[in-house]
């Protein structure tokens, strides 16, 4: 028996011209807050962005976003609501606030599903908040997306790098492109994660410092992007347009 | 949905060297709650010059259910479910998984034994030098 969704994942994102998956071997480093600043400051730039967020057991976008009382449409599978000018999915259109106790491979065939009936249009960016780790989503994005590129995220945790480390060592031995790494929650300047990364032959996009106002910020995009912390992001966001294909 | 369906069909008729292909038979998982004439309607339409004349098989699967802690089997029904939550399962259907608990332990941990989605079972065709 085949599975018809395979086939058409393709054409869902034949429109998007670049894919940027932002991930990590750690929860907690961050991505979920530089996945969304990402694509607000893409979007504030004037491109087409996307966002997707791919954490179903942990979806925290739209938290972030402060996004209420949206849904998708449905025409021809299902088209993604606008959410501060990004075209938004996330699993809690479906799940709502319940909590989504989702197995490997569940998750696995939620992910296909997903990306199987969604619309995406024309985009310049489809940034995609990643589950941490290189388990079922990420081989998953991997095989089912040509041309996706990975922006990862550490810390400056020993404990969050090694984990990291796995994860570029992984992406290299699948020749998946590495937009590059971004250290995040800086609290006192050190080259050490600068020098690994380039000692791993991947460019290094820069540090975002520790930002005590974030989380007041929260949920409110204006707020979010007068932070420091956004404003870091949107250096990384150039660096990743300027190194884009 | 109807879409994957007739470009794979059509993808392994091209690989197999068929001419044309007359028969498709899909299988329809209950647990999706997708419409037969809806589905029968959309696949009519999205036929491939290939699968012009092909007969159109669907065959409906009930949606059982199996709980990891306790072992219970139990077949989906969703004229227990309200609107909003047969929607978010008939979208995603791991969507069961939120809204679903094992009829005899409660446990959210249960896996779909058979009649998830919609699957390509089978084509059958002709090649002219046959």
């Amino acid at each position: 028996m085949t599975d018809p969704r395979l086939e058409v994942i393709g054409r869902r994102i034949a429109g998007v011209r670049r894919v940027i998956a932002v991930s990590s071997g750690k929860g907690g480093v961050g991505k979920s807050m530089i996945a969304t600043a990402l694509a607000l400051t893409l979007r504030r730039s004037g491109h087409r962005v996307g966002l997707l967020d791919l954490d179903f057991t942990s979806p925290s976008t739209h938290v972030i976003l402060g996004v209420e009382g949206l849904q998708p449409e449905e025409e021809r599978g299902i088209i993604p609501p606008l959410a501060h000018g990004l075209r938004y999915m996330s699993i809690v259109f479906y799940a709502a606030d319940e909590p989504a106790p989702l197995r490997g491979a569940d998750i696995s065939d939620a992910i296909i599903e997903l990306m199987a009936i969604t619309r995406w249009g024309e985009l310049d960016y489809l940034v995609i908040d990643m589950p941490p780790g290189i388990g079922d989503a990420t081989l998953d994005m991997i095989r089912l997306t040509p041309g996706i590129s990975f922006l990862v995220v550490t810390t400056p945790s020993r404990v969050a790098f090694e984990t990291v480390r796995k994860l570029l060592t992984l992406l290299g031995e699948l020749e998946v492109p590495i937009v590059g790494v971004v250290e995040n929650m800086v609290m006192r300047p050190s080259s050490r994660i600068r020098d690994q990364v380039g000692a791993l032959g991947v460019p290094y996009l820069g540090v975002i410092s520790f930002d005590t106002e974030l989380e007041d910020a929260l949920g409110d995009v204006e707020a979010l992007l007068r932070t420091g912390f956004a404003v870091a992001v949107g250096g990384i966001a150039s660096e990743a347009d300027r190194r884009s294909p | 949905m109807a879409e994957g369906v007739v470009s794979t069909a059509t993808r392994i008729a091209e690989e197999e060297g068929l001419d044309e292909v007359t028969e498709v038979t899909v299988k329809i998982g209950e647990l999706q709650q997708i419409d037969r004439e809806i589905l029968e309607f959309a696949l009519d339409q999205q036929r491939t010059p290939i699968m012009r004349n092909a007969r159109l098989v669907l065959k409906s699967v009930p949606a059982k259910l199996r709980c990891r802690v306790c072992g219970a089997e139990w077949l989906f029904n969703p004229d227990a479910l309200d609107e909003d939550v047969s929607e978010a399962i008939h979208f995603v259907p791991e969507m069961a998984h939120v809204y679903m608990k094992c009829k005899r332990c409660g446990s959210p941990d249960f896996e779909i034994i058979e009649g998830r989605g919609v699957w390509l079972e089978s084509i059958r065709g002709v090649k002219e030098d046959d």
